[in-house]
């Protein structure tokens, strides 16, 4: 397990002065801003009911999208902002989705749980822990079913691992990878918490990819704050499930930075000195160090990405204030689909 | 003593229920280290420690099921759903094993499943559920919905001592909003008994949750044109206080169900149906109902208000009603 990730690790390091590693550090960068900026607005009240940031996190979203290709399908839960810009959500739309304005990415009937943008291969944010495992697989194997040769990824925290959607799915897939039909990348997001409850409290095997195992699905582990090992792992991976059809689990050992909700202030569960301790793993720092050592790049460069990143967020908190509200009939809009019988195509007669 | 809010009432109904009886304890995500999603058992861990206070992995059917089976050894366990949305992944050991178990067995399951409903809070479609449709035809279980600090404390003390399986549905728009003075002395508000909140001879509004400040509004607005306005507090789902109803709408003869829940399908078609069946020569209009229309409960905030019972429109149908 550690062996292949040193290698992929090396492979991705060779390239590290690739011109696109620089725009995924402005990526990260920029997600964290956003990310702050949603805190800040929800402190404002300009932002409703409940938000999870990923601060702390991005190296696992930013990491996995870059192994992908268009056509493929992401899975997540509600901590989902991050999942949406990485694979290249508008700001704007993500923002005015959080301030539950008709520019939203879905109109603002959903919220900051509930982005959804097939545009670019997301399919939510789920609000139930662990119930859209079951629809990554169903998606999987669909993808097969039709031909083509997409994946789907799906993330979920440590702690949807133990509500029955997740066994249930989890089996599902591990059978139908048998025919090759399930092509799906499972993603833990291990940040060590399910809200106040630390993965020793609420998992009786601490080993999470072990337990996936179970299931006849291989697995492994990866540090999940090291950019360059995530995308190493990810792209042989993805390369993989790809190919085979089998589904295939990453355990991404992470930690969030902030609480687990805007709400969770006190975080009674933790001590200060943990969160402290953690934070010297930033993984942008690390990734900023690295870019540093290996391609000479520079605070100057980084402050300017910062100063663009902060720029950025300001301005979707912008296009979110002044967006309207969604229009009176939006409240009726799709609660059936409307379009009735779908006609059938050309191709599908065949 | 000081007044007490909604949210601290079920604390210390909990809190009181425990210390008084050893069968009692608390189960859930994130009730003990966390203190509850909303600070709903924020304490208790201290309190009664972490064998009573089980903080569980995020598994539903496991939290009531476990609830249920230690309920059948003679405890008296408090199962916490961290939303009340969230009861669809318990849903099936509730209905098929804890609501029957007594008319299949003869062994009661008396277990209180508890938990947050309701919008108005910007929640979202997945978290302002108003649940109790999905439960009402399923004989064995009964259903409370406090609206009051007093309710909510006594009702959850009669649910907890109560033999059979209580849904007992907490408003969390109206945890912080509302509190009262509640007597020192340990008291129970009897499952299955309306509370007549308002007395009035002109219309009734049947009415329970947070909807009693809806309707306590309209009936000001209408006081004004000297209409003076009835409202049942109905408390309990299932059992519900038939008397109450038919016994106001004898008085009246103009009837209003209001609740938070989409219309079709909800709790009022069973109210307005019983009225109509065993009221019917009483009335000198016809039932209205008020209700959240029939969409899923949008995030956005205008868009929630809208889909929302609110003031104008039970005024709407009072006026309707009175000019019928
Ligand atoms: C079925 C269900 N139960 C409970 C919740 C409430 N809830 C939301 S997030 C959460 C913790 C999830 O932890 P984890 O899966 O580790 O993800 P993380 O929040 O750490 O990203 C809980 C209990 C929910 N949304 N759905």
């Amino acid at each position: 397990m550690a062996k292949a990730k040193k290698e992929s690790d090396s492979a991705v390091l060779d390239a590290a002065c690739a011109p696109e590693w620089t725009e995924i550090l402005k990526q990260m960068i920029f997600i964290r801003r956003f990310e702050e900026a949603t805190e800040r607005e929800f402190r404002k009240g300009k932002i409703g009911g409940y938000l999870h940031v990923y601060i702390g996190q991005e190296a696992v979203a930013s990491g996995i999208v870059g192994a992908l290709q268009k056509g493929d399908a992401v899975f997540c839960g509600y901590r989902d902002h991050a999942q949406a810009l990485s694979l290249g959500s508008d700001p704007n739309r993500v923002m005015a989705e959080l301030f539950g304005k008709g520019t939203g990415v879905s109109k603002g009937k959903g919220g900051s749980m509930h982005l959804f943008d097939v545009e670019h291969g997301l399919y939510g944010g789920y609000g139930i822990v662990g119930g859209h495992l079951t629809l990554a697989a169903g998606a999987a194997y669909a993808k097969r079913y039709q031909g083509s040769d997409s994946v789907v990824v799906c993330y979920f925290g440590d702690g949807a691992m133990n509500i029955g959607s997740f066994h249930e799915a989890m089996n599902m897939a591990g059978l139908w990878g048998h025919q090759g039909m399930c092509p799906i990348v499972f993603v833990i997001e291990n940040n060590g918490y399910a809200m106040g409850t630390s993965v020793e409290r609420h998992s009786a095997l601490t080993d999470l990819a072990a337990r996936v195992r179970a299931y006849d699905i291989a697995g492994e582990k990866v540090d999940g704050q090291d950019i360059f090992a995530v995308r190493g792992v990810a792209d042989r991976v993805v390369r993989q499930v790809r190919e085979t059809g089998k589904p295939y689990c990453i355990e991404a050992v992470t930690y969030r930075f902030s609480g687990h909700g805007a709400a969770d202030i006190l975080q009674p569960y933790r001590t200060k000195e943990e969160v402290e301790q953690h934070r010297h793993r930033d993984p942008i720092n690390i990734l900023r160090k690295r870019l540093g050592e290996v391609c000479g790049l520079t605070d100057d460069d980084v402050k300017a990405m910062d100063e663009w990143a902060i720029e950025r967020a300001a301005n979707a908190v912008k296009f979110a204030e002044e967006s309207s509200q969604p229009a009176p009939d939006e409240l009726f809009a799709d609660v059936v689909a409307e379009h009735g019988p779908r006609p059938v195509s050309e191709d599908e007669r065949e | 003593m000081p007044e007490t809010t909604y949210i601290d009432a079920i604390t210390q109904a909990m809190s009181e229920e425990m210390a008084r009886d050893e069968r009692v304890f608390l189960i859930g995500e994130d009730v003990g280290a966390y203190g509850g999603a909303f600070k709903t058992s924020y304490g208790l861990l201290d309190k009664f420690g972490a064998e009573r206070v089980i903080d569980t992995p995020i598994s539903e059917i496991a939290i009531i099921g476990a609830a249920s089976g230690a309920a059948l050894m003679g405890m008296r366990p408090i199962a916490e759903m961290q939303f009340l949305d969230f009861i669809t992944c318990g849903y099936d050991i509730l209905v098929n094993f804890a609501a029957m178990n007594s008319y299949l067995f003869g062994r009661a399951c008396p277990i209180v499943v508890r938990g947050p409903a309701g919008g108005g809070t910007h929640g979202g479609p997945y978290h302002s559920i108003n649940p109790e449709a999905m439960f009402l035809n399923r004989p064995g279980l009964k259903i409370v919905a406090p609206g009051t600090a007093y309710d909510a404390k006594g009702l959850l003390k009669a649910a907890i001592r109560d033999d059979n399986p209580v849904l007992y549905i907490e408003h969390k728009y109206l945890y912080r909003r509302i509190k009262e003075n509640l007597p020192d002395d340990d008291y129970i508000v009897p499952i299955g008994k309306a509370n007549v909140r308002r007395r009035g001879k002109d219309l009734t509004i049947i009415t329970w949750g947070a909807m009693l400040y809806v309707a306590d509004d309209a009936a000001d607005e209408l006081a004004k044109d000297n209409v003076s306005t009835e409202i049942i507090d109905l408390r309990s789902i299932v059992p519900f206080d038939e008397d109450a109803i038919l016994e106001s709408v004898a008085k009246t003869n103009r009837v209003i169900i209001l609740h938070e829940a989409p219309l079709t399908g909800g709790a009022g078609a069973e109210f307005a149906a019983r009225i109509a069946e065993k009221a019917f020569d009483y009335l000198d209009a016809p039932i209205k109902r008020i209700a959240a229309l029939d969409v899923p409960t949008p995030y956005s905030p205008p868009l929630e208000a809208a889909a929302l019972p609110d003031k104008t429109r039970v005024l709407q149908a009072a006026r309707e009603l009175l000019a019928y």
